[in-house]
């Protein structure tokens, strides 16, 4: 065959992988990076908490603390991922031990929502 | 060939795997017809442009379960997948089905999918014999609307493609396996339950399954292989309680 015969380089063979873009799909990845991002957080939430207080030596210093935006945002960014944790991980319960239920991407798409909302609302309570 | 079987004298851009695992794609301009399906541009490739490509098909109605491919980044029947459908910007990818082997060109190895299967013991144990009555089935009873349920698959592979599971973990069972164990321990005729059980619930069994739900996004079938192996989840976890695993 001559080189212009339609023939591409050798290459490799396309993975395959497009239901990646999948909303089903895309919720578990993001459950598992929530997962991943409270393991990451949470340790230096209470190491941060344990920090405040024992460096202040008093309620009144930690309390000041708090009052730190940066602080703040991280507070909310860590509600928000627990509370997708806790719904992704409540939807794959229910799936699992209940009888199955048709709309997963509906409750996929509403557990995203209402972590975002409860962050918001977390943010609007603090700042 | 009419030219009423032509939309216009518009060709599409269709690139096909050639080789085994090493290989390239290779493009072909095909003519564009009405209702062309994605089996119908590879067959006229294979006529029109190199007769060696492989492929395989037999059906071409969507019963068979042999013709999947990966098109476009995507597992599908090819017989019944529109190229109206699936086509993006006058291009077509045309691949073998991926989590398995290539023999050449669109042909996978589907070897492994149906070792997987034997694994999971997908064959029926008959609990009569030929010199038995007939029973009499119950279309209604729950475990028959189960087993109704998951029943009509064509072993396509195209959920096996599909699922990160399978591509992550060489043991795992699969979708298209498990579901049809579960078929198997709703069928009341059934008399190799409790193996199938165990089979299911070892490593590499129901209980790797991530219940992303790919499989049952992608089944030409509308199966949902998840209901199913979240079903034998919940069974294998009674089983064990009752001590019976
Ligand atoms: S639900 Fe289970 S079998 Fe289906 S794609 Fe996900 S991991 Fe694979
Ligand atoms: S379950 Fe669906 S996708 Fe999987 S092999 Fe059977 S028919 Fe094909
Ligand atoms: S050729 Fe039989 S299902 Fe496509």
């Amino acid at each position: 065959m001559s080189a212009n015969d339609g023939l591409g380089a050798k290459t490799q063979l396309r993975a395959g992988t497009a239901y990646r873009r999948d909303w089903l799909w895309v919720a578990a990845f993001v459950h598992r990076l929530s997962g991943i991002g409270l393991a990451i957080f949470l340790p230096m939430h209470f190491l941060a908490l344990g920090l405040a207080i024992e460096g202040e030596a008093s309620l009144d210093g930690f309390l000041k603390w708090t009052q730190n935006p940066m602080v703040k945002i991280a507070e909310v960014g860590l509600v928000a991922l627990l509370t997708l944790h806790l719904l992704g991980g409540i939807r794959v319960l229910l799936i699992e031990n209940m009888t199955w239920q048709p709309g997963q991407k509906s409750m996929a798409i509403a557990a995203v929502a209402v972590s975002i909302l409860v962050g918001l609302l977390l943010a609007v309570y603090l700042f | 060939m009419t030219s009423a079987d032509t939309i216009s004298s518009e060709t599409i851009d269709v690139s096909v795997w050639r080789g085994g695992a090493e290989g390239r794609y290779e493009t072909f301009a095909v003519p564009l017809r009405q209702n062309q399906t994605i089996l119908d541009v590879v067959t006229w490739i294979q006529r029109n442009a190199d007769p060696t490509l492989s492929y395989r098909f037999a059906c071409r109605v969507g019963m068979c379960g042999s013709c999947a491919m990966t098109v476009n980044g995507r597992p599908r029947w090819t017989c019944r997948t529109h190229v109206s459908k699936v086509v993006e910007n006058g291009k077509v990818e045309l691949g073998p089905l991926a989590n398995l082997p290539v023999i050449k060109d669109l042909a996978a190895d589907m070897t492994s999918f149906f070792e997987k299967w034997q694994k999971a013991d997908g064959a029926f144990v008959p609990s009569k014999t030929r010199h038995d009555p007939i029973e009499e089935i119950l279309p209604n009873t729950p475990a028959r609307i189960e087993a109704s349920a998951a029943i009509e698959c064509i072993n396509c592979g195209i959920c096996f493609a599909a699922c990160d599971t399978v591509r992550w973990q060489d043991e795992y069972l699969g979708p298209a396996a498990l579901n049809r164990a579960w078929t198997l321990v709703n069928d009341e005729r059934d008399a190799g339950k409790s193996d199938r059980l165990r089979a299911v619930a070892a490593a590499g069994g129901c209980h790797a399954c991530h219940s992303h739900q790919s499989c049952e996004q992608h089944c030409p079938q509308k199966l949902n292989p998840t209901a199913s192996i979240a079903g034998l989840k919940r069974l294998t976890m009674h089983a064990y309680l009752r001590g019976d695993l």
